[in-house]
């Protein structure tokens, strides 16, 4: 892959905040690895002891894929329970993740269907509250025509499918083309699914869509393909601001433990009770 | 038993066996292994192709320029943030490569001026910033902070600015309540500005016999208040927002 | 996919407030809109037909055979729009196989296989069987195969298997109530079940789909019965019509109250969803909802027949308000599953907007297509009432013996 020589892994993290950086200690947003099977490095090197093995038909085949089945067989679902916290303060409404998740998961590129978007919440000092999401802000947003005298407040609001561990779509599928994987993601089969679209009418969240082309219903899945290789999902991965926290909703001492441990934590719509896995914190209350 | 039902119960048998027939050739064979639904769905979702690579991946080939990107305030923001995806880069380097964003438009995403960003990120009006030009002329991306002497507040808290400019403290500098903010500035994130801690402060322009801090000026616009008595169990920013005093709650 | 997204291009421009972006899309359109009206038809006309049989409710027989074979018309073309409407039509077999029983609509298929099989095709054997046995020996080669097939291979006619015949049409007329209740009940339950949507969700919803399916069916039997009488010419039986129309007033009057009671009941505690849903009925549902529904669709009914009853005017006044006022209701119970399946989907689940409904002319989901799902159930019941002749209980056998 590279005609460098093999350097020590950079400890990327632990970075001290003394250093001039613009990271809180303990939270260093880039070092979100989820925690198993060592690195890249170590897994192409134990390709490289497989290939006499596998031979040149190995090679042949992309190392993606190798890499993926190679994840596949180590990868326990029964060990990972994955939540999102998303730390309102931190957003800057630029639309990266709502480009990202597009550009990884082939979602069509019209502004009907997403599975990721950010809105914005314009509270006026009259009582006024104005919400707007231009194309899912997939551009950004363009000026509010609120004038500053008149902002009692204002805010993003990233949004997403809350993969519930009580999910109403679940609980509607007439077929089981819709599931939570052991995981704690709640996926669509796409071979499965028949298109009634009652999962859509279910979810409280409008996280769903019809996919136009394949004619099933669809939406985040937390980059599954991503995560279950240690990767994180693309929403996460390109937000300039670390505002998604993306990990383990279980276990403690990792990044989403403890952003659930300091802040006051909300949920979207709590009275309906599908304990959804995306935790805001200090969510204003005019946030639907 | 009468000839109807007889030959009714036939036919709820056929029809019994032809659904446990097509149940056994119809159903797929995973479903139902974890749940009510195809256990093969997992894996075929799981082996779906990457588009981004993850911050780690650029680094291994690129360690200079994320070396400096580390160092500098666009830590946190990830190659791809700004270069698109990298997979298929990372795979094949010289056959396929990334976007290089050039102009003014994709900087403009995170830091084109909006009310709604957080204080403190930031922001510039584009404008009034940097004429026609594009970013990267004056700001490298990996290293985007400019050397200067002292640097504004209003370089970073835009929206505070816009704010105050509207406002009868639009006269103040930022200094004059808060303090110089140079330690501020060396670690934004943990060490906070200045800021009043008494009705003292505000009683130097507002009282009514104030004379004033040295630094004022338009004092005597400012409008007097009995200090002993106006609002005397708060202090004054739990009800006047500094930044726009006049502004209606 | 072009039309599609011509017109979710064209319904973003009419947003009012704010929307999730995904809920552009209207998911549920005429087809589905259709599928709990034309089941409800199916329902009403069943229950209709169990008054005479189980209530012995004399005056009606003249249109029991015609309710049963309505109802079966319409329960034959239940299950296209519902087809027409998925993603995958060519995999709706999963709903048999893998149904997830946590799932409302996965019901559907054994619910309706129940009514269709058990309940709707057994209860019209037993009660036709005699005269299947008498058509299948008739000189005509196709009559013969016809109605042997039809004998399903029983071709006793002795006393003791007619008294059989008899006892279980009763019993399976009187099993067949609760299973009409429970075709359509579901359907509303479909609805009342979803959280999500709070103009949906409601304990009353299957009770009022149910009982509004009762006033469409009542009011279909009727009209069907008009106008085949007409086409016949054949005199109409005015105490049979008379009390179609009784039951009809009374059907109506049970079923408002429900609605109103829901309506009552949402507007006092006026919880969250009130704001949005109050400017929904103002605006996207004006016409729909307060125009047709209720004011032309409702209260003329109940103000028209409630006058018959208390004037009692000539026969042929009674025949028109009965024509004009049956054809109302059947539109105003059609407009009432649309201003519940569009309206749950024309506000916003953020509370803070509304959207509209484009419906295309052609395609699946098309007025076309819609129109002619309406129209086929008739078709099928001319078909019917050729194999399956209804008048010929009502009337003398030598009328029967020409028929051949």
């Amino acid at each position: 892959m590279t005609e460098k020589p093999i350097k020590p892994r950079l400890a990327i993290s632990g970075r001290t905040p003394e250093k001039g950086s613009s990271l809180t200690p303990g939270h260093d947003p880039l070092s979100e690895r989820l925690d198993f099977a060592g690195t890249r490095r170590d897994f192409l090197k134990s390709l490289l002891k497989l290939a006499p093995v596998v031979g040149l038909s190995a090679l042949g085949v992309g190392l993606g894929q190798i890499v993926a089945a190679n994840q596949e067989k180590q990868y326990d679902p029964t060990k990972h329970w994955y939540g999102m916290g998303i730390d309102v303060h931190r957003c800057i409404g630029c639309g990266r993740c709502v480009e990202a998740c597009k550009e990884e998961n082939n979602v069509p590129r019209y502004p009907y269907f997403f599975r990721t978007w950010v809105e914005r919440y314009v509270e006026t000092q009259d009582g006024e509250v104005r919400v707007d999401s231009p194309n899912g802000s997939i551009n950004a947003f363009p000026p509010s025509g609120v004038p500053e005298q008149r902002i009692l407040k204002t805010f993003y609001v990233p949004k997403i499918c809350n993969h519930c561990a009580e999910p109403p779509c679940v609980q509607v599928c007439p077929v089981g083309a819709t599931f939570l994987s052991r995981d704690g993601v709640v996926l669509v089969d796409e071979s499965y699914c028949i298109g009634c679209r009652y999962c859509i009418q279910a979810c409280p969240y409008g996280a769903r869509y019809l996919h136009p082309k394949k004619r099933v219903a669809d939406k985040c899945t937390f980059c599954y393909h991503r995560i279950t290789k240690g990767l994180r999902p693309a929403c996460v991965e390109v937000c300039p601001t670390s505002a998604r926290i993306f990990g383990e909703a279980r276990r403690a001492n990792t990044p989403l433990w403890e952003f659930v441990r300091t802040h006051d934590i909300q949920v979207l719509k709590p009275h309906l009770r599908t304990s959804p896995k995306v935790y805001y914190c200090d969510l204003d209350s005019e946030v639907r | 038993m009468p000839s109807q039902v007889k030959r009714l119960l036939l036919l709820f048998a056929v029809a019994v066996v032809a659904l446990i027939l097509l149940r056994h050739f119809l159903v797929p064979k995973s479903f139902g292994r974890y749940g009510h639904y195809r256990a093969d769905a997992v894996g075929a979702i799981a082996a779906s192709e990457l588009r981004y690579s993850g911050h780690l991946v650029c680094a291994e080939c690129h360690d200079d320029i994320a070396g400096m990107k580390k160092a500098s305030r666009h830590a946190p923001v990830s190659c791809e943030t700004c270069h698109g995806p990298g997979y298929s880069h990372s795979q094949d380097p010289t056959e396929n490569k990334v976007s290089v964003p050039s102009g003014r438009e994709r900087c403009g995403y995170c830091h084109k001026y909006d009310a709604s960003r957080p204080t403190g990120f930031p922001q510039i009006d584009p404008a009034a910033h940097g004429a026609d030009e594009p970013c990267a002329s004056c700001h490298n991306p990996h290293q985007p902070e400019l050397k200067v002497e002292t640097p504004s507040c209003e370089a970073c808290h835009t929206e505070i600015a816009r704010t105050l400019s509207q406002g009868h403290h639009r006269g103040l500098n930022c200094a004059t309540c808060h303090g110089s903010g140079t330690t501020h500035q060396a670690d934004p994130k943990n060490i906070k500005p200045g800021m009043p801690s008494s009705r003292d402060f505000c009683a130097q322009c507002h009282a009514e016999n104030a004379a004033g801090p040295k630094s004022a000026s338009g004092i005597e616009k400012a409008p007097r208040v009995d200090m002993a008595v106006h609002g005397q169990d708060y202090l004054c920013w739990q009800c006047h927002f500094p930044h726009l005093p006049e502004a209606r709650r | 996919m072009e039309e599609l997204l011509r017109q979710l291009a064209e319904a973003l421009k009419h947003v009012t407030g704010f929307i999730y972006p995904n809920e552009i899309e209207l998911h549920w359109g005429i087809l589905i809109v259709l599928y709990p009206f034309i089941t409800g038809l199916v329902a009403g006309a069943f229950i209709l037909a169990s008054l005479e049989r189980v209530f012995n409710v004399k005056e009606i027989q003249p249109t029991y055979r015609l309710s049963l074979l309505t109802a079966l018309a319409f329960l034959l073309v239940a299950p296209l729009p519902l087809l027409a409407h998925l993603g995958h039509p060519e995999r709706a077999f999963e709903i048999f196989l893998t149904p997830h029983l946590e799932s409302a609509m996965a019901m559907f298929g054994f619910v309706y296989a129940w009514y269709l099989m058990v309940v709707l095709l057994l209860e019209i054997w037993f009660d036709y069987r005699r005269d299947i046995v008498l058509w299948s020996e008739s000189p005509r080669a196709w009559r013969r195969i016809l109605y042997s097939v039809l004998t399903l291979g029983v071709r006793s006619t002795s006393d003791k298997a007619l008294a059989f015949d008899q006892k279980a049409g009763k019993f399976i007329t009187i099993v067949g109530i609760p299973s009409a209740f429970l075709l359509h009940g579901y359907v509303g339950f479909i609805f009342g079940s979803v959280k999500a949507n709070p103009w949906w969700s409601s304990v009353l919803m299957p009770v009022v789909f149910l009982f509004s399916a009762i006033v469409s069916g009542i009011a279909l039997v009727l009209l069907i019965y008009m106008v085949s009488s007409w086409l016949r010419k054949t005199p109409i039986y005015m105490p049979c019509l008379d009390r179609l129309g009784q039951f009809l007033f009374y059907a109506i009057i049970l079923d408002v109250s429900l609605e109103l009671l829901d309506f009552v009941h949402r507007l006092y505690e006026a919880e969250e969803s009130i704001d949005i849903l109050g400017q929904m009925i103002q605006s996207r549902l004006f016409v729909s909802l307060v125009v047709v529904q209720v004011m032309i669709g409702t209260v003329l009914p109940l103000v028209s027949l409630a006058m018959l009853r208390a004037l009692k005017p000539r026969e042929v006044v009674r025949k028109a308000v009965y024509f004009v006022m049956g054809s109302i209701v059947l539109v105003s119970i059609f407009f009432m599953r649309w201003n519940v399946v569009l309206g749950g989907q024309l506000f916003s689940k953020s509370l803070r907007g509304l959207t509209v409904y484009k419906i295309g002319i052609a395609g699946r989901e098309g007025v076309i297509a819609a129109a002619g799902l309406t129209i086929l159930p008739f078709l099928i019941l001319l078909v019917l009432v050729r194999i399956l002749p209804p008048w010929i209980k009502t009337e003398p056998t030598e009328e029967a013996q020409k028929k051949d």
